[in-house]
């Protein structure tokens, strides 16, 4: 029987050979999320039943002759892509009901490469949040220290790969909602360019910036599953029809001669020092596998926050119109009149981070406001992504911090509003640019784990998932495992 | 003092497509109750909207018909509001950049005259679902089967000075999109729906007023009456030194005035955005030239050709142009007939007549432009005489095809046979010596009321039958 953090690389060869069968992994999958996540909390819906079916069905094409290098590997969704007939509760009471009539473009994607979804991943609510404490079910646990976050808003994909859940998980990323949790939590993922992966199915939160991507153990699996996940999509007029290269077949290049820009504004009074140590760290073994070091700048870095969280609650504050309690989700009871219906419905339905951003959203569209917040964060974002792509004309690549911080302790009272809002410092810059960026893990600090970002040129997936492959043949941060003995009620 | 009426308005036209403006839902009219949905037009999360082309298509063949200028670059924005009928909570429409600009619409009047309309600009939009009071005792239903159809909103400035000139733009309008094909212009289905911007001012002012929006008035009388009353209830405030608020208001035809619906004061601010989920619209010239090359030929040219080349009165032309199906029916009865000017004479007459009188469209009576063009054709080589023509006319509106056929069944053959009419003339002659000499005495003025005598027994004769020229001049050479 494979071990329990295992890659999906090496599931996929014993599958092969037929040492194990796909039934054989979900059930052990099963179990081990029946043994770890009452306190994890990384799962909300475990599909028991249709994961063995499905579990089955993949032995069955194998026997077959079906050869996907995916075929019969457990995963787990984050509960913002649609599944149909399973609940998707974007986390939040408004949706806790909701079972929806169609699979998101990225469910369908997997399952037809034969990937078995076991069930759906906790999440901060709408993906409103940087540490998954905005759940509607509750805060997930880091699984290398129970009493600390996982980041987020993926942090229930991240938690549970970074336990042995499942060998990957899907996340999404409007300002750094894989890559932040994937730091926090040791493990890799992915956010693709804008435009790479199909948004439909994919519960809105900012919809200029959101991104469906893998996170999972290595960039290895991160390249099988992106083969998988990316392409046109008919239904999203924002998904990009370029042709989707094979992200694994560049993966062994060497990275002698490429140039790596270190931006001086990702190294700032806003980073950890025991943090940047160790990132600066992992980017001299990038050196040392022949990539040339640059100092570069991005100047506008800062404002980077305050602009996004002024485009994304005003994306949002229009996105999340639609959950008013007349044809799905939460309804107040005993509504007395229309107003009451959307007052009592919205306010009891939404908790206080998707209130907080849907106000200030419809603030910053207001009439008064348009051009003094929206329109000015607009131009700024035209800006900013101008600095990205002139860097990326010197540069191949620009690396950095993934987070701030290591993860930080739960029910944290000390940390404001806005000190969260700073965790997404060094990953908003790329979903502002609609810029692909990944991050691996680089290191610990205090027995927690530390990721490093790097950021690359537009639908260069491939040169990402390259790099991070060649640093992770050279270290093995990415398969130190944290110890469950904890984990267990 | 003497009161001038400000007006522009704002047309909603429904576009013809199949399916909705951004989902593959059909968009045909009285459908039960939710059958014309899919998860997109019941705004399930993560659903997304993808643009029907052929709405854009249509919206580019309005802007080449009304003369404006085409949004090489147009975009999508979201105009957010609350409402139980709008399933995402904003309407996408076009706020910032209209895909239709600048554009001057020449409407025909009455008199024959052409009023010049400055359109500002036409933008695409999806219309609501519908609010259902009557289907469930004590609850109000949603019916999403609208929600998503394609519309067409066209701007027009203030250049309205009466109620006539706003009557005239609606039905140049409405003849427009039912020529180009892209809209039913149906008011009663809602196809096409009309709000009018009206102020008053003092004659020689040139600052607008105060104005009020009157919203949906869906036939072409009612907006004449809401024009009329809405100016009254103004001017009544004005000159009682009370000033006009700047509100909406529903024109009630049943107790025909017009009440408040809402203050714009208190209006929703509809924060509008660029929809991050569209992309721009972007159109090349080459497209744009596409379409124009495959456009029908438009009302206005129409007007030019059938005055110019066929001869016709400019009231004529403009009568002919109204909507494509009478022009279609004109031109074909042309074709059969070879006489432009007895064709329109005929539709504009005896046949409009009787499709008034019947309440019958053109296109949905016994009469074809064949048939017509054949009857005229009768009537020029003199087998029918006018008043035999009512007759044959008749048979084709009762559903006779043949208008031979008609002519031998009703045995209504001219008699221009010049032997036969010779035998009647010389009976006459013969038969009344009397009247032939007072005749043959009287001077030439005298003799002109005489012969009526012998046309009125010559006609009696034949049965009506005779030609009535021939018959003349036979008598004047017998006599004479």
């Amino acid at each position: 029987m494979p071990g329990q953090f295992e890659t999906i690389s090496s599931l996929a060869r014993q599958l092969a050979k037929g040492s194990v069968s796909s039934r054989e992994l979900v059930e052990d999958a099963i179990a081990r999320t029946e043994t770890f996540n009452p306190v994890l909390n990384a799962v909300i819906s475990l599909n028991k039943e249709s994961a063995l079916a499905a579990a089955d069905l993949a032995d069955q094409a194998r026997v077959d002759g079906s050869t996907s290098p995916l075929l019969g590997i457990p995963i787990l969704h984050k509960d913002i892509f649609c599944t149909r007939g399973v609940k998707t509760s974007c986390a939040s009471k408004m949706l806790a009901d909701f079972i929806p009539p169609y699979n998101a473009t990225v469910v369908d994607k997997l399952q037809e490469a034969g990937m078995v979804s076991l069930g759906k991943c906790n999440m901060d609510e709408f993906a409103m949040g940087s540490s998954n404490e905005t759940s509607f079910f509750g805060a997930v646990k880091n699984p290398w220290d129970v009493h600390r976050v996982p980041g987020g808003s993926s942090g229930g994909s991240a938690a549970a790969v970074a336990a042995g859940l499942a060998p990957m998980a899907t996340g999404t990323d409007t300002g750094g909602s894989i890559r932040q949790p994937a730091a926090l939590c040791g493990i890799t993922g992915l956010k693709p360019t804008y435009g790479r992966v199909s948004r439909y199915g994919m519960i809105a939160f900012a919809s200029s910036m959101d991104q469906a991507g893998p996170m999972a153990r290595t960039a290895e699996d991160c390249a099988l599953v992106l083969n998988a996940m990316a392409g046109h999509d008919p239904l999203d007029s924002t998904c990009s029809d370029l042709a989707v290269p094979d992200y694994s077949a560049v993966l062994d290049q060497s990275i002698k001669g490429l140039r790596v820009g270190l931006p001086k504004e990702f190294f700032s009074s806003h980073l950890n020092d025991a943090v940047a140590k160790t990132v600066t760290a992992a980017i001299k073994e990038l050196e040392a596998a022949g990539a040339k070091i640059v100092d570069v700048s991005l100047p506008s870095t800062d404002l980077g926050v305050s602009t996004y969280y002024v485009i994304a609650p005003a994306e949002a504050s229009a996105n999340l119109s639609r959950y008013d309690g007349v044809r799905y989700g939460y309804r107040c009871d005993s509504p007395s009149d229309l107003q009451d219906l959307y007052l009592r419905s919205r306010t009891e339905g939404f908790g206080e981070e998707v209130k907080r951003r849907i106000l200030i959203g419809a603030f910053t569209l207001s009439a008064a406001s348009y051009d003094q917040y929206f329109m000015k964060a607009q131009q700024v974002r035209r800006l900013i992504a101008e600095e990205y792509q002139a860097v990326l004309k010197d540069v191949d690549v620009i690396a950095g911090p993934s987070a701030p911080n290591t993860a930080f302790v739960l029910n944290d009272d000390s940390k404001s509003v806005t000190d969260m809002y700073m965790e997404d410092v060094f990953t908003i810059g790329a979903n502002l640019a609609g810029l692909p960026a990944i991050s691996v893990p680089a290191g610990f600090v205090d027995g927690l784990p530390v990721g490093m970002q790097l950021i690359g040129t537009r639908f260069g997936e491939a040169q990402l998932l390259n790099i991070a492959h060649q640093f992770q043949r050279r270290t093995d941060w990415h398969s130190l495992t944290p110890n469950l003995e904890g984990l267990t009620r | 003092m003497t009161w001038e009426k400000v007006m522009g308005l704002e047309v909603h036209l429904q576009l013809s497509t199949h399916s909705k403006i951004f989902s593959s839902s059909a968009t045909a009219f009285g459908a039960d109750p939710n059958t014309q949905t899919n998860p997109l037009d019941m705004a399930l999360p993560g659903t997304l909207p993808v643009l029907n082309h052929a709405a854009v298509s249509q919206a580019i063949v309005f802007g080449l018909g009304v003369g404006a200028e085409i949004g090489k670059v147009s975009r999508f924005d979201r105009k957010n509001y609350f409402y139980p009928d709008l399933p995402k909570g904003y309407q996408i429409s076009q706020f910032f950049e209209p895909i239709v600009k600048e554009g001057v619409f020449e409407v025909p009047l009455e008199d024959g005259s052409i009023f010049p309309v400055r359109i500002l600009r036409a933008h695409l939009e999806e219309d609501a679902g519908k609010s259902v009071h009557d289907a469930i005792p004590g609850h109000t239903g949603i019916d999403l089967n609208r929600a998503g159809t394609p519309l067409l909103e066209v701007v027009t400035e203030p250049d309205f000075r009466t109620a006539e000139q706003v009557v005239a733009y609606l039905k140049a309008l409405h003849a427009l999109v039912t020529y180009l094909g892209i809209s039913d212009g149906n008011m009663s289905e809602g196809s096409m729906r009309c709000d009018v911007n009206l102020s008053l001012r003092l004659e020689g002012e040139t600052d607008y007023g105060t104005r009020t929006e009157l919203k949906n008035i869906n036939s072409f009388r009612f907006i004449e009456r809401a024009i009329h009353v809405e100016a009254e209830r103004q001017q009544d405030l004005l000159e009682s030194g009370h000033s006009v608020i700047q509100e909406t208001r529903l024109f009630d035809p049943d107790n025909d005035e017009t009440r408040s619906m809402r203050s714009k004061e208190v209006a929703n601010d509809y924060r509008y955005f660029p929809d991050p989920d569209l992309l721009p619209i972007v159109i090349d010239d080459e497209t744009i030239e596409l379409i124009r090359d495959a456009l029908p030929e438009l009302p206005a040219v129409k007007r030019g050709r059938y005055t110019t080349e066929l001869g016709l009165s400019q009231y004529d032309a403009n009568l002919l142009t109204q909507d494509r199906a009478t022009a279609e029916f004109f031109e074909a009865c042309c074709t059969a007939s070879g006489n432009p000017k007895s064709a329109a004479n005929w539709i504009l007459g005896d046949l409009s007549a009787a499709l008034n009188k019947e309440g019958l469209a053109i296109g949905d009576c016994n009469v074809t432009p064949e048939g017509l063009g054949a009857l005229i054709t009768r009537i020029d080589d003199g087998t029918l005489s006018s008043k035999m023509a009512k007759t044959v006319f008749e048979g084709l509106w009762a559903g006779q095809p043949d208008v031979d056929r008609i002519i031998e069944d009703k045995g209504l053959k001219q008699v221009s046979d010049s032997g036969a009419l010779e035998a009647i003339v010389d009976e006459l002659i013969a038969n009344n010596p009397a009247q032939v000499d007072q005749y043959r005495a009287a001077d030439e003025g005298k003799q002109k009321k005489l012969i009526g005598f012998f046309v009125g027994q010559a006609m009696k004769a034949s049965k009506g039958q005779a030609n009535p020229q021939m018959l003349n001049q036979l008598l004047k050479q017998k006599l004479g």
